[in-house]
C-alpha cells in the first residue's frame, strides 16, 4: 500500500526531496501521517502567491479511494448525499457523506474518471467506511492515497504556468472538469479544482514521476513568480472563500466521541449537497426528519469588525452566548475580518447583528475586545476568473 | 394499493403468535411460508418411511402460557404426549443420575448435593422471575426513553433491588461469568454439575467456560416461571404446535399460503411496500413483518444496498454462528441402556459426563471442526407418542448434538458419515446393540438446519443469546423496538427480544407494538 515509506514514524510525500530544501523556514507539520510544511518561507507571501501569481500545494496526503465495478454509480449514490449521477465522465463533484443519524462524516470530491470508475478525494480516512458500505453492491474499493502524488497549483497565473508548461489547451478546461495529458511517458491528469477559491488546477500523477513534476513545473513557472505554499497561508485562502475543513469546523462523526457534537450538512450551509429526491442514502431519514423538526445550529460566515482575527470566540447575543467560532482568518485580498460560527437556532440568518467575544494577549497581558460583527450572505472572496472559461491569461 | 394491511414473512411459531394478534386487532393478515405446512422449527415430519419426529426443535419448555391461553392451543389441537420430564444424565456403568423437578436421585447422590440443588435452584428462579418480568414487554430504549420504556427499567431495577443485597449482588456477580467457574462453586458432583451446564450451551456457540453461559442457563430456566418443571412432549411431535398454531390463526381471520419462497421485501424510499416472490408475483401491503432472522431478513431480503451503512455494519457483526447438529434415528426396537430403567427412557437423556467433557466438546467447533466426544441431548418420543413410528415396538430417537461446525474444512462431504458414525460409537458405550436397530439415519448439520429452516447460520435463536445481543441490544444496538430501519417493517422473530426458544413472546410482543403505534406503524 505505502510505496514510498521509510522508517521514519511521519512518511514523506513524493514531493519530499523538493519540498525540503525549498522550505527555509524549517517550519513543519503534521497531515493523516505525513510530514507537510506549515510554511516556507513567509506565510503572507505564499498567501499573495496564491492570490496575485501561482502557489503550489502539495495534497498528496488527501485521501484517494478508487471505485470501480458495475455498481459504482449506485455504490456512491447510496454513500454521498448529493445525486452522483450528474457528475458526468471527466466532472468533479464536490460532495459530504453522512452516517445513519445524518452527521458529516466528511466532505470530499467524486472525480468521475470513466464508465464505472470513481475516485474519492477527502481529509480524513475513510476507508473503513467506504468498505463498510460495499457489502451488497458489485464495487472493488482500493485506498490510493499513497499511488498517487498530487499538487494544487492555484492563483491567477496557473493557467498561464501550466500552459508554459505544455499542458496545451489547458485554458478551455471548465471548472470540476477533468482533462489528461502526456507527461514524460506517463499520464498527467489535471483538474479545475481546489481548496483556495481561486483559478486554480490540481495535478495527479503516479509517485515516480513526481519530482520531475515538480520540477517542470517551477522552471514554467518562473516567469510567473510561483511559489510553494504551507499549510497556514491556505488556512487564510480556504477561509476567505468560505471553505469548511473537517475536524476544524466539525468533527467527522464517526471520530465523535460525546453525543451531539458532530453536525449535519444542514447545520454547516450545505443544503445545497443534499438531495433529498433520491430514495436512499445514508442519513436520509434523519435528516428528512431534521428537516421536519428543525436543525440544532446554522453555520454562519462573520465579518468581524476590527482586525483580530476571532479564534475560538464566543459568539454572543444580548450579552448571552448563542455560537462559537469554528475557523477565523483576517483575509488580506477581501481586507475583511472572517470567522466562521456555529450558532444555535435561530441565529445565523443572514445581515443578524452579534458580537464576539475575542481574546487577545500583547505580553503576557490578556484583554478582551466585544467586536460587533455580522451574518454574511456569501464568502467575500469569489473572483470571476475562478469560473471563467477560457481561463482568462493574466 | 395495497393487498393486505399485514404480510407476514415466514409461518414460524412467533410470527403465528404476531399474525394472530394481529388479525385479532382488525388487521387483514397473510402469512407467506417457504415451507407446505406451518411451524417454522416447530415442525414434525417423516424422515424415513413411516417414522417422524420433530424435524428442529424436540422439546418444549418454555412456552408462554399468555400464548396457550390467547390463542386457545388446546382447543386448536395442541395435546400433551407428556410433561415435566426429568433429565437423565447417563453413565456408561448404568448409575445414571436422575433430576427430576428439583429431586436429584442416583449416582451416588448424597443429602448435601441434594440441598445445594433445592438452594441453588430456588435461587436461579428468582433471577428468572426477574428476567421474565422483561420479557414480555418491549425491550426499552436507554436513550430516548418513554414512559413504559422507564416503566420497563424501573420494575427491572426494583424487582433487582428486591432480590435483597445478596442476591442482588449475586446476580450482577454470576450473569456475565461462566457455568463452570458457577458449578465449581455450588456441587461437587461431576455429572451434576455437567448436566446443569448443558442447559447454558444448548444451540449455542458456548462451551461451559464461556461468558454468557449463566445468562443461558437462566433463559432456559423461564420454563419454570411459565410452569413448565421439566421438559414437555407434544402429541404429534412439535409440528402439533405449528398446526395448531396455524388452526388458531386461520380462525382469527389470518390467512395462509404455503410453498410461497419470498424473494424480497420491496421498498421505496425508506419505507417497505410488499413482498416480491420467487416467480415475480408481487404483493402490496401497508406493513410488512418478518419472522425471519434478522440477517436473512436485511440482507437477503431487503438487500444491504437499500439500507444505510451504518444499519449493514451492525447487521453484518451479527453473532450466529451456530454449533448444533440434530441426529434422527429409526429404531427397529426400544434401545437398552445400561442400567436404565424401562420407565425412564421416555425422559430426556444427556450424555455429558463432566464439565470438562463439554468443553473439549467445544473446542472442536472452535476450529471448525466436530467434536470426537459429542455432547448429546438425547429424546426418544415414540415411548410417549407411539405414533411417530411405522410400527408398534419401533422407535425414533431424536437428538441434539453438540458440537458441529457450520462448515468443516473442505466441506461436509464424507465428514457427515464420518460425524454420524462417531455419534454412534458414542451412543453404542450407553446402548450397547444400538447400531444394530438403526433402520435408517438422518443428520442435519449446521448448514442443512440453515436451509431446511432459513436460519442463518443454522442457529436456532436467530443470532447468540448473550448479553451483549439481548434487549434493546437485539438483535443490534439502536434497533428500534421490533420496527427497522425500514419504515413499514417489523422484525418479530427470534432474532428480537426477547429471543428464540419456544416461547412466542417475541412475536406477542412485536405485535403490541404494531398495533400501538397505530396509524404511524
Amino acid at each position: 500500500m505505502n510505496n514510498h515509506s521509510d522508517a521514519r514514524m511521519l512518511l514523506r510525500t513524493p514531493f519530499h526531496s523538493r519540498i525540503e530544501p525549498a522550505c527555509e523556514l524549517n517550519c513543519w507539520g503534521t497531515w493523516k501521517g505525513y510530514t507537510t510544511p506549515n510554511a516556507y518561507t513567509d506565510v503572507e507571501l505564499e498567501y499573495f502567491a496564491i492570490r496575485s501569481t501561482t502557489g503550489v500545494f502539495d495534497l498528496s496526503p488527501m485521501g484517494k479511494y478508487r471505485v470501480i465495478g458495475p455498481d459504482a454509480e449506485a455504490y456512491l449514490n447510496r454513500l454521498v448525499t448529493r445525486d452522483v449521477s450528474k457528475i458526468r465522465e471527466k466532472r468533479v463533484g464536490y460532495t459530504v457523506w453522512c452516517d445513519d443519524d445524518g452527521q458529516v462524516l466528511d466532505d470530499g470530491t467524486i472525480f468521475h474518471l470513466g464508465p464505472n470508475d470513481y475516485r474519492i478525494c477527502a481529509y480524513a480516512r475513510a476507508i473503513d467506511w467506504l468498505l463498510w458500505s460495499a457489502m451488497g453492491f458489485d464495487v472493488d474499493i482500493q485506498e490510493e492515497t499513497a499511488d498517487v502524488a498530487a499538487l494544487a497549483v492555484q492563483g491567477p497565473t496557473s493557467c498561464s504556468t501550466l500552459l508554459a508548461m505544455g499542458l496545451d489547451g489547458l485554458d478551455q478546461l471548465k471548472p470540476f472538469g477533468i482533462e489528461y495529458f502526456a507527461f514524460e511517458g506517463t499520464e498527467l491528469m489535471v483538474s479545475r479544482t481546489g481548496f483556495t477559491g481561486d483559478l486554480g488546477y490540481e495535478l495527479w500523477i503516479d509517485p515516480s514521476k513526481a519530482e520531475c513534476l515538480w520540477d517542470r513545473l517551477f522552471e514554467a513557472g518562473a516567469p510567473y513568480l510561483i511559489k510553494p505554499f504551507g499549510t497556514d497561508a491556505l488556512e487564510m485562502a480556504r477561509v476567505e472563500t468560505g471553505f469548511l475543513q473537517a475536524g476544524v469546523d466539525f468533527v467527522p462523526a464517526e471520530e465523535a466521541v460525546r453525543r451531539g457534537r458532530s453536525r449535519s450538512p444542514f447545520e454547516l450551509g450545505l443544503d445545497w449537497l443534499v438531495d433529498l429526491e433520491k430514495p436512499l442514502f445514508n442519513g436520509r431519514r434523519a435528516l428528512l426528519q431534521e428537516k421536519a423538526e428543525g436543525s440544532r445550529y446554522r453555520f454562519a460566515i462573520l465579518d468581524v469588525e476590527g482586525n483580530k482575527p476571532a479564534h475560538n470566540s464566543f459568539i454572543l447575543k444580548n450579552g448571552k452566548q448563542v455560537g462559537t467560532v469554528t475557523s477565523a482568518a483576517w483575509c488580506p485580498t477581501a481586507k475583511t475580518n472572517v470567522a466562521f460560527a456555529q450558532l444555535q437556532m435561530p441565529h445565523g440568518a443572514v445581515g443578524e447583528e452579534l458580537v464576539a467575544e475575542i481574546y487577545y494577549q500583547r505580553e503576557l497581558h490578556w484583554t478582551k475586545v466585544l467586536a460587533p460583527c455580522k451574518v454574511l450572505a456569501a464568502p467575500v472572496f469569489d473572483p470571476p476568473r475562478r469560473r471563467q472559461t477560457p481561463a482568462v491569461p493574466f | 394499493m395495497t393487498d393486505y394491511d399485514v404480510l407476514l414473512v415466514g409461518a414460524g411459531h412467533n410470527g403465528m403468535v404476531c399474525a394472530h394478534s394481529l388479525a385479532k386487532a382488525g388487521k387483514k393478515v397473510l402469512v407467506l411460508e417457504r415451507m407446505n405446512h406451518p411451524g417454522g422449527c416447530a415442525h414434525t415430519r417423516e424422515f424415513a418411511p413411516g417414522f417422524s419426529v420433530s424435524s428442529c426443535a424436540q422439546w418444549l419448555y418454555q412456552l408462554s402460557p399468555s400464548v396457550m391461553r390467547d390463542m386457545q392451543l388446546e382447543k386448536h389441537g395442541l395435546i400433551f404426549a407428556a410433561r415435566d420430564l426429568a433429565s437423565v444424565s447417563l453413565a456408561e456403568d448404568g448409575d445414571h443420575l436422575v433430576l427430576k423437578g428439583t429431586t436429584l436421585s442416583g449416582a451416588g447422590i448424597g443429602p448435601e448435593d441434594q440441598a445445594a440443588y433445592i438452594e441453588f435452584a430456588n435461587k436461579m428462579q428468582r433471577f428468572s422471575k426477574l428476567m421474565a418480568k422483561a420479557f414480555g414487554v418491549r425491550a426499552p430504549k436507554l436513550v430516548e426513553s418513554n414512559i413504559s420504556d422507564r416503566m420497563t427499567l424501573i420494575k427491572l431495577g426494583l424487582g433487582l433491588k428486591l432480590l435483597g443485597k445478596d442476591d442482588m449482588s449475586d446476580l450482577m456477580r454470576i450473569v456475565l461469568i461462566n457455568m463452570y467457574d458457577v458449578m465449581e462453586e455450588n456441587f461437587e458432583h461431576p455429572r451434576l454439575k455437567a448436566l446443569l451446564s448443558l442447559d447454558g450451551m444448548l444451540g449455542s456457540h458456548m462451551g461451559p467456560r464461556s461468558p454468557n453461559t449463566v445468562f443461558g442457563y437462566l433463559y432456559r430456566r423461564i420454563g419454570e416461571v411459565f410452569g413448565f418443571n421439566g421438559v414437555a412432549q407434544l402429541k404429534g411431535g412439535l409440528g402439533a404446535l405449528g398446526e395448531s398454531m396455524a388452526a388458531s390463526c386461520r380462525s382469527a381471520g389470518v390467512e395462509f399460503r404455503y410453498g410461497v419462497a419470498v424473494a424480497g421485501i420491496n421498498t421505496h424510499a425508506g419505507r417497505a411496500t410488499g413482498v416480491t416472490l420467487e416467480g415475480g408475483e408481487q404483493i402490496n401491503a401497508g406493513l410488512v413483518v418478518s419472522n425471519a432472522d434478522p440477517v436473512t431478513t436485511f440482507e437477503r431480503l431487503v438487500g444491504y444496498r437499500n439500507l444505510e451503512t451504518g444499519v449493514v455494519r451492525k447487521v453484518s457483526n451479527i453473532r450466529n454462528k451456530s454449533g448444533v447438529a440434530k441426529l434422527h434415528l429409526a429404531l427397529s426396537a426400544l434401545p437398552e441402556f445400561n442400567g436404565l430403567a424401562k420407565d425412564l427412557v421416555g425422559n430426556r437423556l444427556v450424555i455429558a459426563p463432566d464439565m470438562n467433557y463439554a468443553e473439549r466438546a467445544f473446542n472442536a467447533v472452535k476450529y471448525h471442526e466436530y467434536s470426537e466426544a459429542p455432547v448429546l441431548d438425547i429424546s426418544i418420543p415414540t415411548v410417549n407418542d407411539p405414533g411417530l413410528a411405522a410400527a408398534d415396538g419401533q422407535h425414533v430417537l431424536s437428538a441434539i448434538v453438540q458440537f458441529a461446525p457450520y462448515e468443516p474444512a473442505g466441506g461436509w462431504g464424507d465428514h457427515r458419515e464420518r460425524f454420524l458414525d462417531i455419534i454412534l460409537s458414542q451412543l453404542e458405550r450407553y446402548a450397547p446393540g444400538i447400531r444394530q436397530l438403526v433402520l435408517a439415519s438422518e443428520l442435519l448439520t449446521p448448514q442443512d438446519l440453515e436451509s431446511e429452516f432459513g436460519m442463518t447460520g443454522g442457529h436456532w435463536h436467530h443470532g447468540e443469546l448473550s448479553m451483549d445481543q439481548v434487549m434493546m441490544m437485539r438483535p443490534f444496538a439502536g434497533a428500534n423496538q421490533y420496527a427497522t430501519p425500514v419504515d413499514g417493517l417489523y422484525l418479530c422473530g427470534a432474532g428480537v427480544h426477547p429471543g428464540g426458544g419456544l416461547m412466542g413472546l417475541a412475536g406477542g410482543n412485536a405485535a403490541r407494538e404494531i398495533i400501538g403505534r397505530g396509524e404511524s406503524a
